[in-house]
């Protein structure tokens, strides 16, 4: 299982997860993008940008 | 085989729960598509697709890739005459107005000294909001001359050319809530209260959902909202009033993730029923 980018924790991931995926760490909870899937790897995710909702 | 494109940004919850839902109908063959990853060749794109399912994160993307996917000859959920439309707070009320839906007052001005006009005749409160944004961001209720000529100034000196063009709405008391109802189609499908001690019930700011119940008044005003700004899969945000329902603003990436337990309705197959009714509909 990949490492948070923010504290280095483990991260789990479900066998569906897709990428482009968005998922909170477990330990320290920040917002992380699930950049690729084999395997799995994580960055930050984006900022909120102004043209960003619904 | 029907072909489904699902347009994202990032893959949220909702995105997630509709690829799902894709994932257990049969004959359905479903592609992800990352708005960050597109590039079009105008007049010579080709897509196997029958139908974009448009869930980007980003207004300025939705709005163009739609258009470009239109373009190239596919349907697209939703269009992107409602995505200009709802993405833009003066073209929905426009559009409001001209089907007869009731609305708060609402004004537009230009410059800081008519948009001072504007609202002294109006009377305070006023809600002054950006033609394009969501997330209940940047919102100013402006209860004063005093906080009326401040927040002008700031818009006009420190916003981009967007942040002078002004949209006036009246300030409306909800008391503490307001509605968010989906529409699919032509059938108002469930709704929410929103609820929070701010005057912003946007649940992206904080705002509780708690199931509203469907009215006949809130099903048929939701509906021909929706189909006023070109119909499809929308959210409406509706104000109470002594005098009956106001719709305030019409979304057209609706966010559901706090809506399916609360209501109880599976808004994700709903979703995905009427998108591949389109998709395998002559039109």
């Amino acid at each position: 299982m990949p490492e948070c980018p923010v504290c280095g924790g483990t991260v789990d991931l479900k066998g569906d997860t897709v990428e482009g995926e968005l998922i909170a760490c477990a330990e320290c909870g920040s917002e992380l993008e699930v950049t690729g899937v084999n395997p799995f790897t994580l960055a930050e995710a984006p900022k909120e940008e102004e043209d960003w909702g619904e | 085989m029907t072909r489904i494109g699902l347009m994202h940004s990032l893959i949220r919850p909702e995105e997630k729960l509709l690829i799902r839902e894709f994932q257990t109908r049969e004959g359905v063959e479903l592609k992800l598509i990352d708005d960050r990853k597109l590039s079009y060749n105008l007049g010579k794109d080709k897509f196997d697709l029958d139908l974009v399912l448009e869930r980007c994160i980003n207004h300025s993307r939705a709005l163009h890739a739609l258009r470009l996917f239109e373009s190239a000859g596919l349907k697209c959920v939703n269009s992107s005459k409602v995505a200009t439309i709802c993405g833009d707070k003066i073209l929905t009320s426009i559009h409001l107005q001209e089907h007869n839906i009731p609305q708060p007052e609402v004004r537009i001005a230009f410059t800081e000294e008519s948009t001072l006009q504007a609202i002294e005749e109006m009377g305070y409160p006023v809600v002054l909001k950006p033609a394009v944004g969501s997330w209940g961001r940047l919102l100013s209720k402006v209860n004063d001359r005093d906080a009326a000529e401040s927040i002008l100034e700031h818009k006009a000196t420190l916003g981009t050319y967007h942040h002078s063009i002004f949209y006036i709405q009246k300030y409306i008391e909800k008391n503490g809530r307001d509605i968010r109802s989906f529409v699919i189609g032509d059938r108002c499908i469930a709704a929410i209260y929103r609820s929070s001690d701010h005057w912003i019930t946007n649940t992206a700011r904080g705002g509780i959902a708690q199931n509203c119940p469907l009215t006949d008044e809130l099903k048929t005003l939701s509906v021909k909202a929706a189909k006023a700004v070109g119909g499809g899969i929308v959210a409406v945000d509706l104000f109470e009033t002594k005098n009956g329902l106001l719709v305030n603003e019409v979304n057209y990436t609706m966010e559901f993730r706090n809506s399916i337990t609360t209501t109880g309705v599976n808004i994700p197959e709903l979703i995905v029923d009427y998108v591949l009714q389109v998709a395998q509909s002559g039109t």
